[in-house]
C-alpha cells in the first residue's frame, strides 16, 4: 500500500525534520522544502535510507510570497499532506524597537505560512481531498511582554488555520493546528525550559502523525499545556498586565 | 547541566554543547579538555568533562548502505537501536552488540564494546572498515585498520579525538530469532568446561549465581546461541521471519528505596532464577531482543539500585589464571553477601587493538549498589584481578584508583605516550581520564 506524499515546508527546522521522520517511518514519501535545499542532502539520504521511502528536496522561501504559486506548480506532484513548520523566534527585546526586524518576524510566522497554505488550500479543494497542518504556538494564545511580536504573528496564524478549517470542512480538506508548547530545538537552545512542559522534536513528529491519522483539529503536544493555557487565558487582564511571564 | 554515567554514582556539573556542524565542533575542540558523549551508557565518568562535554546525540544521520557488502556508513551519534530498527527487516544485524542497543556507534568504537561472540569474532572494532576522526587541530582524518591511530581509538575512550563517522559491516541474518541452547553448569569448573567445549558456538554467555557457596560456587546457566535459519522457525513464523512478538516496555517510574535490594532479596532472586533456568535447559527459539537485550525492555532499570546508584565491576582474566582467580573472586563476593543478580561470565578471544579491554581468557561482570561496604569489597576484588594479571573495563569503571589501573594495565604508559606525542592530552580529556592519569 503506498501512502500519500507529505510536503514539509520549513524542512530544515528540527520540528520539520522530526515530522518528516515520523511520516516517512509510516511509509509516506517526503518532499522537504526549504531555502538552500542542497544543504539538506544528508538529511534527505538519512530519511530515505532509514525508512525506504522517496525523499525529494525543493527550494522554498516563505518570505518570497510571490514565488509560492510557482513553487507549488514545480512540485513533482501535489502532496496529500502539507505541513507548515516555518517560523522564526526573533529577539523580542530588540525587535520591539526595530520595526524592520519586527516585520520580518511577523512575516515569517504569519504572512509567509498563510500565503503558501492559501495556495495549497485551493489546490486541495479543487482535488477534493488533502490535509493541511500548521505548526503554530501557545504563544499565540495570549500576548506576553516577553514574546508578543512572535505571539501576535502566531495568534494570526492560529486564527487563519481556524478559518481555513471552517471553510474547508465540507470540502474533504482537513486542517490541523498544532500548538507544540516548549520544544527542545535549535530555536530554543540555551533557554531554560521546564522539563515537564518541554517536548522533544520526535514527540512533536509522533503527535502530528497521530493527529493527522485521527483527523484531529487542534492539538497540544503535551496535554498539560491545555491546562496551563486555560489558566493563563483565565487570568483577568487587570491582574495579567502586572505579571512577569 | 548535571551529567552522570548509567550507574548514577558520578554526578557532576558539566558545560555541555551540541555542535551542529564540523566547524562548530572544531571550535569546541580548540577550547581543550573535550570529551564526546554519546548515549551516556558508560557506567561511570568516561563521557563527562566539567569544562567541555560535547553531546553527539544530534550527529545521527545514516549516510549510505551497501546491500552487497553490508557496509553501513553513519554519523557517530546513530544508535545501535536505530541500526537494528532500520536493517533487521532487510536481513541485517550488527555483527557485534553489547548488552544494550541504546548505545551510539561512536561510543561503541570508543569503548570497543564486545558481545557474546567475542571468543569467535572479536569486538566491535573488528567490523569497522574506517572512521572519520577529528584531531586536536580540528581537521578530520579518515582512518582505516592499517592506521596506528585507528587501532588506538578502539578502546581509547574518546581520548584520541572525536569520532564523527563510522563505516560498519553488518551481518546477514535470515530471521530475527536466536536458536538458543542452555547448558546447566552446577559449578564453576562445569561452566568453564561448557565454554571450552562449545567454542564453535557463535554466541555464548553465562549467567552466574555469584552468591552460591561451597560445592555450588560458580553455578551457572551457560546460554549458547546461533542466528536461526528460516527453516528452523515454526511454519507460522516463516512468512515474516524478522517479526518477533512485541515485548511490553516497562519503566521504573521512580528510584527504588535503598532497602529494596539487599542480600536477602538478591539471594532469593538468584535462587529462583537458577531453579527456573535449570528447567529451561536444552534448545529454545528466542526473539533477538530478549536474547541480546533483556534489560532494554525496562526503561531506566538503573533506578532499581536506588538514588545512590550502583557500580559495575568487570574484569578480564588471562586464560591460565582464570580458574583460580574466578574461584577467588566468587568466594569473596559470595561470602560478602553483596551479590548482584546481573552477574555475567564469558569467554574472551584474543586482544585485537592495543588498548582494547578483552584478552584471551574470561571476563566476569558484577554490579553492586553503592554503599559503605561496597568500596572495600571492590578494592579486594581489584587486588585479586591485578595479582592474576587481569585488567578492567573502562566503560564500566567509575571508581578505580590510578594506582590500580597502572598496576593492572601496563599498556597505559604507551597510551599516554601516544597522547603526548600527538598533542591529544590537552585537547581531549574526561573526568575518568583525569582520575586515572590517562
Amino acid at each position: 500500500m503506498t501512502k500519500g506524499a507529505v510536503l514539509i515546508l520549513g524542512g530544515r527546522s528540527d520540528i520539520g525534520l522530526a515530522i518528516a521522520h515520523a511520516f516517512a517511518a509510516a511509509g509516506h514519501p517526503v518532499m522537504l522544502a526549504a531555502r538552500g535545499p542542497e544543504t539538506l542532502e544528508a538529511d534527505r539520504a538519512d530519511l530515505a535510507l532509514r525508512h525506504g521511502v522517496t525523499v525529494t528536496l525543493h527550494a522554498f522561501d516563505a518570505l518570497d510570497t510571490a514565488s509560492h504559486a510557482a513553487f507549488v506548480d514545480a512540485l513533482p506532484s501535489l502532496p496529500a499532506i502539507a505541513v507548515c513548520a516555518v517560523g522564526a523566534m526573533g529577539v523580542q527585546a530588540k525587535d520591539e524597537h526595530d520595526p524592520a526586524a519586527a516585520i520580518a518576524v511577523m512575516r515569517a510566522n504569519f504572512e509567509g505560512p498563510a500565503t503558501i497554505l492559501a495556495i495549497l488550500a485551493d489546490r486541495f479543494e479543487a482535488r477534493g481531498r488533502g490535509t493541511l497542518v500548521g505548526i503554530s504556538s501557545v504563544a499565540g494564545e495570549r500576548g506576553r511582554a516577553t514574546n508578543y511580536i512572535y505571539g501576535a504573528a502566531k495568534a494570526g496564524f492560529t486564527a487563519y488555520l481556524s478559518g481555513l478549517r471552517n471553510r474547508l470542512a465540507k470540502q474533504n480538506v482537513h486542517v490541523l493546528t498544532v500548538l507544540p508548547g516548549f520544544v527542545a530545538t535549535r530555536m530554543t537552545a540555551g533557554m531554560d525550559l521546564p522539563a515537564r512542559l518541554t517536548a522533544t522534536p520526535a514527540a512533536v513528529g509522533a503527535a502530528v502523525l497521530h493527529a493527522v491519522e485521527r483527523k484531529r483539529n487542534v492539538i497540544y503536544v503535551k496535554p498539560v499545556w491545555r491546562l496551563v493555557m486555560a489558566v493563563i487565558k483565565a487570568i483577568p487582564e487587570p491582574v495579567f498586565k502586572k505579571l512577569k511571564l | 547541566m548535571i551529567l552522570s554515567g548509567w550507574g548514577r554514582t558520578t554526578p557532576q556539573a558539566c558545560r555541555v554543547s551540541r555542535p551542529r556542524s564540523e566547524a562548530e565542533l572544531a571550535a569546541r575542540v580548540a577550547e581543550g579538555g573535550l570529551i564526546a558523549r554519546g548515549a551516556g551508557r558508560a557506567y561511570g565518568d568516561a563521557a563527562q568533562s566539567a569544562a567541555n562535554t560535547v553531546d553527539m546525540g544530534g550527529v545521527n544521520r545514516m549516510i549510505r548502505f551497501d546491500a552487497d557488502s553490508g557496509q553501513l556508513v553513519a554519523e557517530a551519534g546513530v544508535w545501535l537501536a536505530d541500526v537494528i530498527a532500520t536493517f533487521l527487516p532487510r536481513g541485517w544485524f550488527p555483527a557485534v552488540t553489547p548488552g544494550t542497543r541504546f548505545v551510539t556507534l561512536g561510543g561503541a568504537v570508543a569503548a570497543d564494546v564486545h558481545g557474546k561472540n567475542h571468543h569467535r569474532e572479536g569486538s566491535f572494532g573488528a567490523f569497522v572498515d574506517w572512521i572519520d576522526l577529528m584531531g586536536p587541530d580540528g581537521t578530520v582524518r579518515r582512518l582505516t585498520p592499517g592506521d596506528d591511530l585507528f587501532r588506538w581509538t578502539l578502546g581509547g575512550m574518546g581520548l584520541t579525538g572525536v569520532i564523527l563517522r563510522v563505516a560498519l559491516r553488518l551481518r546477514r541474518v535470515e530471521t530475527g530469532w536466536i536458536a538458543q541452547r542452555t547448558v546447566v553448569a552446577p559449578d564453576l569448573a562445569a561452566a568453564m568446561a561448557a565454554f571450552e567445549g562449545n567454542a564453535d558456538a557463535l554466541y555464548s554467555v553465562a549467567w552466574i549465581d555469584c552468591l552460591a557457596q561451597g560445592a555450588a560456587l560458580g553455578r551457572s546457566l551457560v546460554m549458547l546461541g546461533e542466528h536461526a535459519s528460516v527453516a528452523a522457525l515454526p511454519g507460522v513464523r516463516r512468512e515474516h521471519p524478522f517479526t518477533v512478538p512485541a515485548r511490553p516496555r516497562r519503566a521504573l517510574p521512580f528510584d527504588a528505596p535503598g532497602f529494596a535490594l539487599n542480600p536477602l532479596t538478591v539471594r532469593a532472586f538468584n535462587e529462583v532464577y537458577w531453579q527456573l533456568g535449570k528447567r529451561k535447559a536444552g534448545p529454545a527459539l528466542v526473539p533477538w531482543d530478549a536474547y541480546f537485550y533483556p534489560l532494554d525492555a525496562i526503561g531506566n532499570w538503573n533506578r532499581i539500585y536506588g538514588r545512590r546508584g550502583f557500580v559495575q565491576f568487570q574484569c578480564a582474566l588471562p586464560l591460565a589464571s582464570s580458574a583460580d582467580a574466578l574461584h577467588e573472586l566468587l568466594k569473596v563476593v559470595s561470602a560478602s553477601g553483596q551479590g548482584s543478580f546481573l552477574a555475567v561470565l564469558k569467554r574472551f578471544g584474543p586482544q585485537a587493538a592495543p588498548f582494547a579491554f578483552p584478552m584471551e581468557g574470561y571476563t566476569l561482570a558484577l554490579d553492586f549498589p553503592l554503599h559503605g561496604q561496597t568500596s572495600a569489597l571492590l578494592d579486594r576484588l581489584d587486588r585479586i584481578v591485578v595479582a592474576a594479571g587481569g585488567r578492567f573495563y573502562l566503560a564500566k569503571d567509575a571508581r578505580m584508583s590510578r594506582e590500580t589501573l597502572w598496576q593492572a594495565d601496563p599498556r597505559a604508559a604507551a597510551f599516554v605516550e601516544l597522547r603526548d606525542r600527538l598533542g591529544l592530552r590537552a585537547a581531549f580529556a574526561s573526568t575518568q581520564s583525569e582520575r586515572l592519569g590517562l
